[in-house]
């Protein structure tokens, strides 16, 4: 009787490598989920809304192409709309991107009470965009909180949010006071992170607090100086309660903003499709601002070759 | 236990449950949760509102109302992105503004034969005026719950300790004129108050100042809508007569200023007869209710309407008509006038008016609503409103500066508002 054959030795389907990638995948499926959710089925959405004229009262919704992009190219609003976003995002990364930089320095001091400071400057990131902007309509009203400081010394103060040259810089300065706390936390730990023999070897050939500022500790914080001018960028390009609650992009359309106008297209003038259209250009805004920003870290970022 | 045993006693459990399971279905499918936004959170009117539900429930146990509030600044915006997301109400409050854009889409249910069909409903007493912008090619798309002509209220104890003229003195002299209106509140706001509000204006919902420039015999555009109406002589007048009130007399509050009659700061207020809730209970003041002032047209009138209809896309349809029809018969009607000026021929006479409005005396009723109501014109709606709205504030903004050329502003909002006029 002869012997049956042996079989061929199996790997087993539970390797090693399997099991890493299957801890792997698990430990992304909650963010990659949100990310598919909430992310990319919502742009594909809003892509195909932008083929489309949806009249939500009519309960139509048609497919017309690329009319919607047509119209986008010859919208007499959009370059004033451009524009206000263009001057909203410069002044707020130049006055948050600065302030939090200045305040980070001041506060990277071994000083009594410190921590009681970082937490003053920090404390408003935390409170409700809607409260603190709501706070600030009432203070910035031409009777109102800062007038009456103004009046005090003998000023006289301007209709803030109702003047065109005062409306946007006043939606700017609300914007940098409530989110500077967060950049100055950043660059905070970032000085924190700058070695202390950098200094001691500067001090010892001689080289002025300027010189060491401007050759030790911004090249060291070059990468989280690079994170914040994104984020802030990004972020400003996205402002929109700050609008809706104190200028509804007045006066005028001098502080309408991308987001703002888009949303008065699609919600208020019931142009979903064109709406969406304004989100596609946002998007690509956005992604465009940001390539170039990540492209330019070879030459601002010290650590990048 | 025998397999025999497990049957029995499954087929047991099966014929109590399945049952009540079915009975569960039933019972879930006959309950039915309406809903009607408002731009109204007022709790004299929800209480008046909620009375009407409970009424209803009486009848219709199965159904219950539920009012939901709707922030009045953006009350449109959030109701068309409740519809554009799934969520319509089963009816909503209509602004007269909106009132196109609603009843030529067809969002609305038709209202005009399920109405005839209910038993002493009387359509024929709701008056041909007060429908003709809920109407589409004879058909009643919603109804009118509400034609509230504008008005005066006044804060007698300012305006006498400011030395100045009443509007009831200036009625009873024949003097009830804008500029004297303007001149007794001049003379509070130098006396450190402020002088006249136009209430919900505050220098971006302009279609508030008709209760004004129509007293020059101007409006916003022409009556088949097709004409901008800012750059006529006679609003050119109106504007400067109400800009020089503001940055030369200070007998308005200017832009970015917070005030509020029903406090007690302001002499006056131009608005509609159901903000008399807001009069204070605490530390009241004298107040009285007049018509508007004359303008150099002479006597006028102006009335904002607002409709209530059943959305085409609301989840219950058919009991939404019901619960309307039954929210606006004679005697919900009667009860609604104690805020909303009815639209029913039947209701529209003092004594039913002063029984439902204890805080308004009969000659305000007489003088005030009633003959508001039969001399007034509702303000201008159009078309795709909220793109035209926000075209003419954003043009009008130029004018609420104390140097503006009124008549140059007022062309150019003309010239950007025509082309979405001529649409």
């Amino acid at each position: 009787m002869s012997q049956p054959l042996q079989e061929p030795h199996k790997p087993p389907f539970w390797t090693i490598a399997r099991r890493d990638a299957a801890a792997g995948y698990l430990f992304i499926a909650p963010q990659l989920t949100g990310t598919i959710l909430f992310v990319l089925i919502p742009l594909g959405l809003v892509f195909y809304y932008s083929l489309h004229e949806w009249n939500v009262l009519a309960n139509t919704f048609t497919f017309v192409g690329d009319a919607n992009y047509q119209l986008l190219l010859r919208d007499p609003n959009l370059p004033q709309v451009l524009w206000a976003s263009a001057v909203f995002s410069a002044g707020l990364v130049v006055l948050n991107m600065s302030l939090a930089l200045l305040l980070a320095v001041l506060l990277d001091q071994k000083l009594k009470g410190i921590v009681v400071f970082r937490t003053l400057f920090f404390s408003p990131v935390v409170v409700s965009l809607v409260a603190w902007t709501i706070v600030w309509s009432f203070l910035l009203q031409v009777n109102g909180g800062i007038n009456g400081l103004l009046s005090m010394i003998g000023i006289e103060g301007p209709n803030w949010l109702r003047h065109p040259s005062t409306a946007m810089i006043s939606v700017v300065v609300v914007q940098v006071f409530k989110n500077v706390g967060l950049n100055m936390i950043l660059f905070l730990a970032a000085l924190q992170g700058v070695p202390k023999e950098l200094y001691e070897a500067a001090r010892v050939d001689g080289a002025p607090a300027f010189k060491q500022f401007r050759r030790i500790t911004l090249p060291m914080i070059s990468p989280t100086i690079l994170l914040t001018s994104i984020i802030t960028i990004v972020g400003s390009l996205q402002v929109f309660a700050q609008i809706a609650i104190l200028t509804k992009g007045g006066p005028g359309v001098s502080t309408t903003v991308l987001v703002y106008y888009l949303y008065q297209q699609a919600f208020q003038f019931n142009f979903f499709g064109y709406g969406s259209t304004l989100s596609i250009l946002l998007f690509l805004i956005v992604a465009v601002l940001t390539f170039i920003q990540w492209q330019m870290r070879k030459r601002i970022v010290f650590y990048e070759n | 236990m025998t397999n025999m045993s497990n049957l029995k006693a499954s087929a047991a459990l099966a014929g109590i449950l399945l049952p009540l399971a079915f009975g569960g279905v039933a019972w879930a499918q006959d309950a039915v949760n309406l809903r009607m936004t408002t731009w109204s959170a007022n709790e004299a009117h929800m209480a008046v509102f909620n009375g009407i539900a409970e009424e209803f429930k009486k009848t219709h146990p199965n159904v219950t109302v539920t009012f939901e509030p709707l922030p009045f600044d953006n009350y449109t915006t959030t109701l068309t992105t409740q519809i554009a997301g799934g969520n319509a109400p089963d009816l909503a409050w209509i602004f007269e503004t909106s009132a196109l854009d609603f009843v030529s889409s067809g969002a609305l249910v038709p209202l005009t034969e399920r109405f005839n069909a209910v038993e002493g409903y009387n359509l024929a007493d709701v008056t041909e005026s007060a429908t003709a912008l809920w109407r589409r090619d004879g058909e009643l798309f919603a109804y009118p719950f509400s034609t509230s002509p504008f008005a005066m209220f006044a804060n007698t104890d300012l305006i006498t300790a400011a030395g100045a003229k009443t509007p009831s003195e200036l009625i009873a002299a024949g003097e009830w004129t804008w500029d004297n209106a303007l001149a007794s509140a001049k003379a509070v706001a130098d006396a450190g108050k402020d002088g006249i509000i136009i209430r919900d204006f505050n220098y971006q919902n302009w279609q508030n100042l008709t209760a004004f420039f129509r007293g020059w015999g101007a409006d916003s555009w022409s009556t088949d809508g097709k004409a901008c109406g800012f750059n006529t002589p006679e609003m050119v007048e109106a504007m400067t007569v109400f800009h020089n009130a503001v940055f030369k007399d200070g007998s308005l509050p200017g832009p970015g200023e917070n005030v509020d009659f029903f406090t007690g700061d302001a002499a006056m207020t131009v608005t509609q007869i159901s903000r008399a809730s807001l009069l204070p209970k605490e530390d009241p003041f004298n107040w009285e209710l007049v018509p508007l002032p004359a303008g150099p047209v002479g006597t006028y009138s102006v009335v904002g309407q607002a409709g209530v209809g059943a959305l085409a896309s609301g989840k219950n349809v058919d009991t939404a008509v019901e619960f309307l029809a039954f929210f606006t018969n004679a005697e919900n009607s009667a009860k609604l006038a104690s805020f909303f000026p009815p639209a029913r021929a039947s209701l529209l006479n003092t004594d039913t008016l002063a029984a439902t409005n204890p805080l308004l005396s009969a000659e305000q009723i007489e003088n005030v609503v009633i003959n508001g109501i039969s001399t007034g014109h509702v303000v201008a709606g159009h078309t795709n409103y909220a793109q035209i709205q926000q075209t003419v504030r954003a043009g009008l903004d130029a004018l609420w500066v104390a140097d503006a050329d009124v008549a140059a502003v007022l062309d150019n909002v003309c010239t950007s508002v025509s082309p979405l006029l001529m649409r």
